[in-house]
């Protein structure tokens, strides 16, 4: 019964999840700079958690009737608090994919996967980026697919976040192979190479974080 | 830790505008919430609105004013400002006749100002954009959509101003702005790094005899490394690149501006700006007009560029029509005017 009540989230355990997925990307602030440092202008971890602390402030103790109203949240709090390239991008990552869906009032992983792709779409509109161009659709695209396949496999909730993951993270290794065509990466062209991308990265934190959240509620059952 | 003159890092940005605005609250007004500053005299015309990252001082919140921006949104240190920032500051000077957007061509600003024009668009505000990419060391010109805005955006600005002050409409204000935005042409030099107020370390290096030509004002690496050179040297080979770039021809007529990135000394710049006159009068090509400052700055960092604005007989008429910001001020008459009153 935990296993399969915890298959699909309410409104406020969606909630609670992002606030989880907020406090590891603070986390990883330290982390985060240093990884931008070596190619970008260091930014993106004070960014991603300016972000993140406004999601949590306009998250935390307020009652969610729909699952949409917290995607919203989160990325309204990214797009009104950060700035620079990160803040729209991050942002449309969780507006994206609920700005056309109709009210729901539970998130299951065929809902998780519809939402992401719709962000992917999205963000790829908004930040003209492809696969390999170094930035966070790097690691982005693979998670998708890795959740709409997940969806036909009839996967759990967390098996599918967990393929997710390890999609975002092999996105993560793949950056390390592109020339970055984005961002102040861009002007250093082959001196690129060898770098992960910092945005990738974050990605990869917010599946993971999103996984170990659902993992831990299982367990906790 | 890299000295500056600042109280805690996070309050770098809001202490500087509550310290511009307490000098300027005649002229200005700051928006509350966000960080806008718009002027306090709106006029019944097209509402021009510029922005950008902190840090760039005077540029960009000092060029609020009559015949320049009538609105400003200000992002963190280097970075874009928030779309609702933008939303505000666009929301709050608009007459009815829509909103011009101009600023320098950065990823965060597309980005940001974007979002902010679809925002807008709910509403009913009408926007229009104009692009400043003037740097022709950072995208050769089959990528000009990818050059950088650099001290170009005074040029701009300057234009967008005088063409709302005349009352045109939207487009009209646009399209003479976006000429004026394709004729202008600019090129860097720096000799030392400028720093993130806060940052414990210099975002990149350059050694003690070394320049690079061609770096943008945030570090984007540039042309060439090369050892220090005289002033005339360096100044003949950034203008050679600059006017091969504009395909200025003798007999064309130019703005010239000569800025400094912060902490190249006016001294400096006037001996650079001599050499300007010295080689475009060798080239035959005609002086308009020679500005030489610092408006757009990158904190404390060395070096300079050089901007061409390619005039014809509209450009040259907006670009005389008076101004009075903060930081730039042009034929500006109405003071005299008031004294005699």
């Amino acid at each position: 019964m935990a296993i399969r009540a915890m298959n699909s989230l309410t409104p406020n355990q969606v909630r609670d999840m992002f606030l989880y997925v907020g406090q590891k990307v603070v986390e990883n602030k330290p982390f985060l700079t240093k990884i931008d440092s070596a190619i970008g202008d260091g930014d993106h971890g004070i960014g991603m958690s300016v972000g993140f602390t406004k999601a949590e402030e306009n998250l935390k103790g307020k009652e969610f009737s729909n699952v949409n109203d917290v995607f919203k949240t989160v990325g309204m709090s990214m797009i009104s608090s950060m700035g620079g390239a990160s803040g729209v991008i991050f942002g449309t990552m969780f507006v994206g994919g609920v700005k056309k869906l109709e009210m729901k009032e539970t998130l299951d992983l065929q809902l998780l996967a519809e939402i992401f792709e719709g962000a992917l779409e999205a963000i790829k509109q908004r930040g003209k980026a492809e696969v390999r161009d170094k930035t966070m659709v790097d690691a982005l695209q693979p998670a998708v697919y890795a959740l709409k396949e997940s969806v036909e496999k009839n996967f759990s909730l967390v098996e599918g976040l967990r393929k997710a993951e390890e999609g975002a993270h092999q996105g993560v290794e793949n950056t390390k192979n592109y020339v970055a065509k984005f961002g102040r990466a861009k002007s250093l062209g082959e001196r690129s190479l060898g770098h992960q991308d910092a945005g990738a990265t974050t990605v990869w934190i917010i599946f993971k974080s999103m996984r170990e959240w659902v993992e831990e509620g299982l367990q906790d059952d | 830790m890299i000295k500056k003159f600042i109280n805690k890092p996070e309050n770098v940005v809001s202490e500087a505008i509550e310290g511009f605005m307490v000098a300027n609250k005649d002229k200005l007004i700051k928006i509350e919430n966000v960080n806008g500053i718009i002027r306090k005299n709106l006029k019944d015309k097209v509402a021009i609105v510029t922005g950008g990252g902190s840090g760039h001082e005077p540029l960009f919140l000092g060029f609020v004013g009559e015949g320049l921006a009538d609105g400003v949104a200000i992002g963190n240190v280097f970075a874009a400002p928030t779309p609702n920032t933008i939303h505000e500051v666009a929301k709050a000077v608009d007459q009815g006749k829509g909103v011009l957007f101009v600023y320098g061509n950065y990823a965060g600003d597309v980005l940001n100002f974007d979002m902010a024009a679809e925002l807008l668009e709910f509403e009913d505000i009408q926007t229009k954009t104009v692009k400043v990419a003037d740097d022709v060391a950072s995208a050769p010109e089959e990528r000009k959509e990818d050059r950088r805005g650099i001290a170009g955006d005074v040029f701009v600005l300057k234009i967008a101003g005088a063409a709302s002050e005349k009352g045109w409409d939207l487009e009209k204000v646009a399209n003479v702005t976006q000429k004026a935005a394709d004729r202008t042409y600019s090129i860097g030099v720096a000799s030392s790094p400028g720093s993130i107020p806060g940052a414990t370390e210099l975002p990149y290096e350059l050694g003690d005899d070394e320049i690079e030509l061609g770096m943008g004002i945030h570090g984007e690496p540039g042309m060439k490394r090369t050892k220090m050179m005289p002033a005339d040297q360096l100044t003949d080979e950034l203008l050679n690149t600059l006017v091969m770039e504009s395909k200025l021809q003798a007999g064309d007529e130019v703005a010239v501006y000569v800025n400094g990135l912060g902490s190249t000394t006016l001294l400096e710049l006037f001996i650079i700006n001599r050499r300007v006159h010295q080689v475009l009068t060798e080239k035959r090509i005609h002086i308009y007009d020679m500005d030489i400052n610092s408006y757009c700055t990158t904190q404390e960092m060395g070096g300079f560029s050089i901007s061409l604005f390619k005039l014809d007989d509209e450009l040259k008429e907006l670009y005389d029509a008076p101004a009075k910001a903060p930081y730039y001020v042009k034929n500006h008459s109405i003071d005299t005017k008031e004294a005699k009153v």
